[in-house]
């Protein structure tokens, strides 16, 4: 298959998941949602790493990887945290913080 | 035989994102950003990407979804409440979208390399093994990979600082000794269960959940 429909696949990918993140409110699958797009970004690298011959994108796919694991591992103690101060998990109602 | 395997994966890939989006329920986008990730690995496998592939379904189809499923039961993902409205606006994130694909595509499909249209570079056997990886995170990519195992530490302790139970007196553990109803117990009758995170199992005193 040419390169270029891998990099299409990648952007549907990350578009579907920035539509989740604008159109959902639970925290969790706004969480989902952003795992979607950098695993879209991760496809995208992958492929113009094969299409060069050079495996440093590979190498920086892995550290997506990584930051993606500490994303998910700080967000989920988040959400675990306002749930335990009763909060409700409605990012529509979490909005202390929008000045 | 390599672009029906293509085609399989990425259909199940985009099924799977789509479900994520679309799935009332978040125990069921759970399950469907297993079979994102599972045919994601299989497009990596299709661009010789072997370690990556199999890092990707052992650590993030593995462990990652599996601390997801944990949250998902523990705050009851079913019975969450949502307050009614807010529909009105989507709309304007479906056109949103629709132009960052637009612009996605243009930005991919005519940046007029040459090579994108091709099955890019010549195969050279070890491209992609976890030899080559590991010899270019040892080598070349020292300082990032010593980076980033500092920052899985960093996130590991913030976890554990963000989700402890706190009380007056600092923090409480599980196994302290309780002075009456002092600490917090949110939890309902039914909730951390999995009969209720696929909502079979409704707490009968919870108000009713609001349709979106």
């Amino acid at each position: 298959m040419a390169l270029s429909w891998y990099l299409v696949v990648s952007a549907l990918i990350f578009c579907i998941g920035a539509g989740g993140v604008l159109v959902r409110r639970n925290p969790l699958v706004i969480l989902l949602c952003l795992e979607l797009m950098l695993n879209a970004a991760n496809l995208a690298l992958i492929a113009f790493s094969r299409m060069h011959g050079n495996s440093d994108g590979q190498i920086f796919a892995l550290i997506v990887l990584v930051v993606a694991a500490c994303e998910v591992t700080v967000g989920l103690g988040l959400i675990v945290a306002i749930f335990r101060r009763r909060l409700p998990i409605d990012v529509d109602e979490l909005r202390e913080l929008q000045g | 035989m390599s672009s029906v395997v293509f085609f399989v994966a990425a259909i199940g890939a985009i099924a799977g994102a789509i479900g994520v989006v679309a799935l009332r329920n978040p125990f069921y986008s759970v399950l469907a950003l297993v079979g994102h990730l599972l045919s994601l690995a299989a497009l990596f496998l299709l661009l010789r990407a072997e370690f990556i592939a199999a890092a990707q379904v052992v650590v993030y189809a593995g462990a990652v979804m599996v601390l997801y499923l944990f949250v998902v039961s523990y705050i009851g993902g079913g019975a969450t409440q949502l307050t009614p409205g807010g529909s009105q606006l989507r709309p304007v994130a479906a056109a949103a979208v629709g132009a960052l694909f637009v612009e996605l595509a243009i930005a991919v499909l005519g940046s007029g390399l040459k090579a994108i249209g091709g099955d890019g570079a010549p195969y050279v056997s070890g491209f992609g093994s976890p030899a080559a990886i590991g010899e270019a995170l040892l080598t070349k990519f020292l300082f990032p990979f010593e980076v980033a195992s500092l920052l899985l530490l960093v996130a590991a302790v913030g976890a554990v600082v963000l989700a402890r139970r706190r009380t007056d007196k600092g923090t409480m553990l599980d196994d302290d000794e309780r002075e009456g109803t002092h600490w917090i117990t949110p939890r309902s009758l039914f909730s951390g269960t999995m009969a209720e995170a696929v909502g079979a199992v409704r707490d009968p005193n919870a108000p009713q959940e609001v349709e979106r």
